[in-house]
């Protein structure tokens, strides 16, 4: 790897006619990063991987591609140290997943003996000699990574990656991107599957209408906005009324109503909460502590309170 | 180089695999076997061979199956890859646009050059095993001709419709404007023609500016490059008098569909170089 950033985007904007699909968009990826892209739909997400793969020229602004401007000539020979997975992953079905992987390894110029591997990696092992007419769309998607592997790339940019997977590979494909970061390769990945993303990635980036809202680390993105974090404390009916009395003031009595309470923590009050709970005198039969999810950051940030 | 030749042989692997080559070059044979063996009849009493009916025949045939063909494999060559979603993926690769016009193009002339020759191929084997005296050599060259220049009549109409796919955005639209251009170049434009030759207007055309009008449309050069290439075919065909093109040599017809080939090519590889992606 040459460059220390993957991916320099500095104000980029593209406009279709009246319509801005990205406005000034500043980001970097680095080698052996891995940045979700997360944004509702026609947020801007593909418009950016179409612009990072040189497919489309940005109205204004500059980008960097393994240090090399997408509309440069020289980018077709950066294009072969490119993996893309779009977000449909469709292939020409009277091929089986060989016959596929060898046409991308042809286009690459890259080594067509590592196909096996990369099949092998995938799980698509035992129905490679399978026409893909018949694949299934999750299989459809390994097959899409597997692509997406061809010529060891340094930057991966996957488009849904996860749409269709089922539990077993998406454990998978994580295995492959922790592997792939562990290597050094950059991954900016786009995916509407939040849980998931919040515990297997280094930074989140959030577009909506076609601005970066927020951009970093989970727990920078929290900080930002403020958000509470909560306990949900699960009681029998008689636990809960004893609950509601001793909260009463403090917490919505409609909190205590079901078998489970929910009390939202004021900023820097979670520990004492939590000890004031721990008590004698008060009972319940569980507990469980809830942190600002991505998807709750997600939702602040894209309801229009967000800021960059 | 290497680019245009890998997206090629996909798309002669795909042809073989779907079975369109199979279904195309037996559609081929039967048309062509079914005019050599009908052709052949009346022609015992005549000096004629079945070769130069076949041809006649064929070239008469070809100039309505092979366009049809043609379109029927390009029109969607690259608005249905962009309606199932592989065209962003197969532009991520290094290759350039007009590489993968041009990679179309030779897969497909691939495929509908080799349902010609076998297709036709099969015909003049048949000739031959049941001709009761060995064919003429001049009647051979007809008929090679006859394939040579059905392959151009094929490839400009596989040229026609791939500009006709990077210039339109939806799959239906390419159909409705790949059968417009069948009727135009097959039906509509000599009809035209005969409409104003027939007409007070067409008294003022001469010669050359009638046979200026047939140049215009590639059917017309394919259908004067063949029936009038010999004496024979032409007396067959009753072309002789019709544009007096004794006098355009086979060399410039045959360039003539060459130009053919390469503008609506050019064309394609233009548009689909500002298609919005």
């Amino acid at each position: 790897m040459s460059a220390p950033y993957a991916i320099t985007s500095h104000e980029v904007s593209k406009t279709y006619r009246s319509v801005n699909a990205l406005d000034q968009v500043s980001m970097a990826v680095r080698s052996g990063e891995c940045v979700a892209l997360v944004g509702p739909n026609g947020a801007g997400k593909s418009t950016l991987f179409k612009l990072c793969l040189g497919l489309v020229p940005p109205s204004s602004g500059a980008l960097g591609i393994l240090g090399c401007d997408p509309q440069e000539a020289r980018f077709s020979d950066v294009k072969r140290r490119l993996g893309f997975l779009p977000e449909q992953a469709l292939f020409q079905g009277s091929l089986n997943a060989h016959e596929t992987l060898r046409f991308f390894a042809r286009l690459k110029g890259a080594d067509e003996t590592q196909n096996s591997g990369l099949l092998k990696r995938v799980q698509l092992s035992e129905a490679a000699e399978r026409r893909v007419s018949t694949y299934s769309k999750g299989m459809r998607q390994r097959l899409g990574l597997a692509q997406a592997l061809i010529g060891t790339p340094d930057l991966l940019l996957l488009d849904e990656p996860m749409s269709g997977l089922d539990p077993d590979a998406r454990r998978n494909f994580f295995q492959i991107i922790d592997e792939e970061k562990a290597r050094g390769a950059a991954i900016i990945l786009s995916s509407h599957i939040l849980t998931e993303l919040e515990a297997r990635t280094d930074r989140v980036a959030i577009l909506s209408q076609g601005r970066l809202k927020a951009h970093g680390t989970i727990g920078e993105l929290r900080k930002g906005l403020n958000l509470r974090p909560q306990i949900r404390l699960r009681a029998d009916a008689s636990q809960m009324r004893k609950l509601a009395k001793h909260f009463a003031g403090r917490f919505d009595q409609s909190v205590f109503m079901n078998g489970a309470a929910v009390l939202d923590c004021a900023p820097g009050a979670k520990l004492d909460l939590l000890r004031e709970l721990m008590s004698d005198t008060l009972e319940f039969e569980g507990l469980d502590i809830i942190e600002p999810s991505l998807e709750q950051i997600f939702a602040a940030h894209t309801s229009g309170g967000g800021t960059r | 180089m290497k680019q245009i030749m890998v997206i090629a042989q996909k798309e002669v692997t795909d042809g073989t695999r779907n079975r369109w080559i199979l279904i195309v070059t037996a559609l081929m044979a039967g048309l062509a076997l079914v005019l050599t063996l009908l052709g052949s009849a009346p022609t015992g009493a005549t000096k004629i061979s079945s070769l130069a009916v076949t041809i006649v025949s064929l070239s008469s045939l070809s100039i309505f199956f092979v366009p049809l063909i043609a379109l029927l494999l390009s029109y969607d060559a690259v608005v249905a890859e962009e309606e199932r979603g592989t065209l962003l993926l197969l532009l991520s690769y290094p290759v350039a646009r007009w590489q993968v016009v041009a990679g179309k193009f030779c897969g497909h002339f691939i495929l509908l050059s080799s349902s010609i020759i076998l297709g036709f191929g099969i015909a003049g084997i048949v000739i031959v095993l049941s001709a009761d005296q060995a064919v003429e050599e001049q009647a051979w060259a007809g008929f090679a001709l006859l394939i040579g220049s059905s392959i151009l009549l094929g490839a400009i109409f596989l040229a026609l419709g791939l500009a006709t796919s990077a210039f339109v955005h939806e799959r239906g639209t390419a159909a409705g404007a790949a059968i417009g251009i069948w009727l135009l170049f097959v039906l509509i434009y000599d009809l035209g023609l005969i409409g104003l030759l027939a007409s007070s207007a067409g008294q003022m055309l001469n010669d050359v500016m009638i046979t200026g009008l047939l140049l215009a449309n590639p059917t017309d050069v394919y259908r004067m490059l063949n029936l009038t290439g010999s004496a024979e075919t032409a007396a067959l065909s009753a072309m002789t008098g019709l544009t007096g093109s004794g006098s355009i040599p086979p060399v410039t017809l045959t360039a003539l569909l060459c130009l053919w080939i390469v503008a609506p090519l050019t064309a394609a590889c233009a548009m689909f170089e500002r298609r919005r992606l």
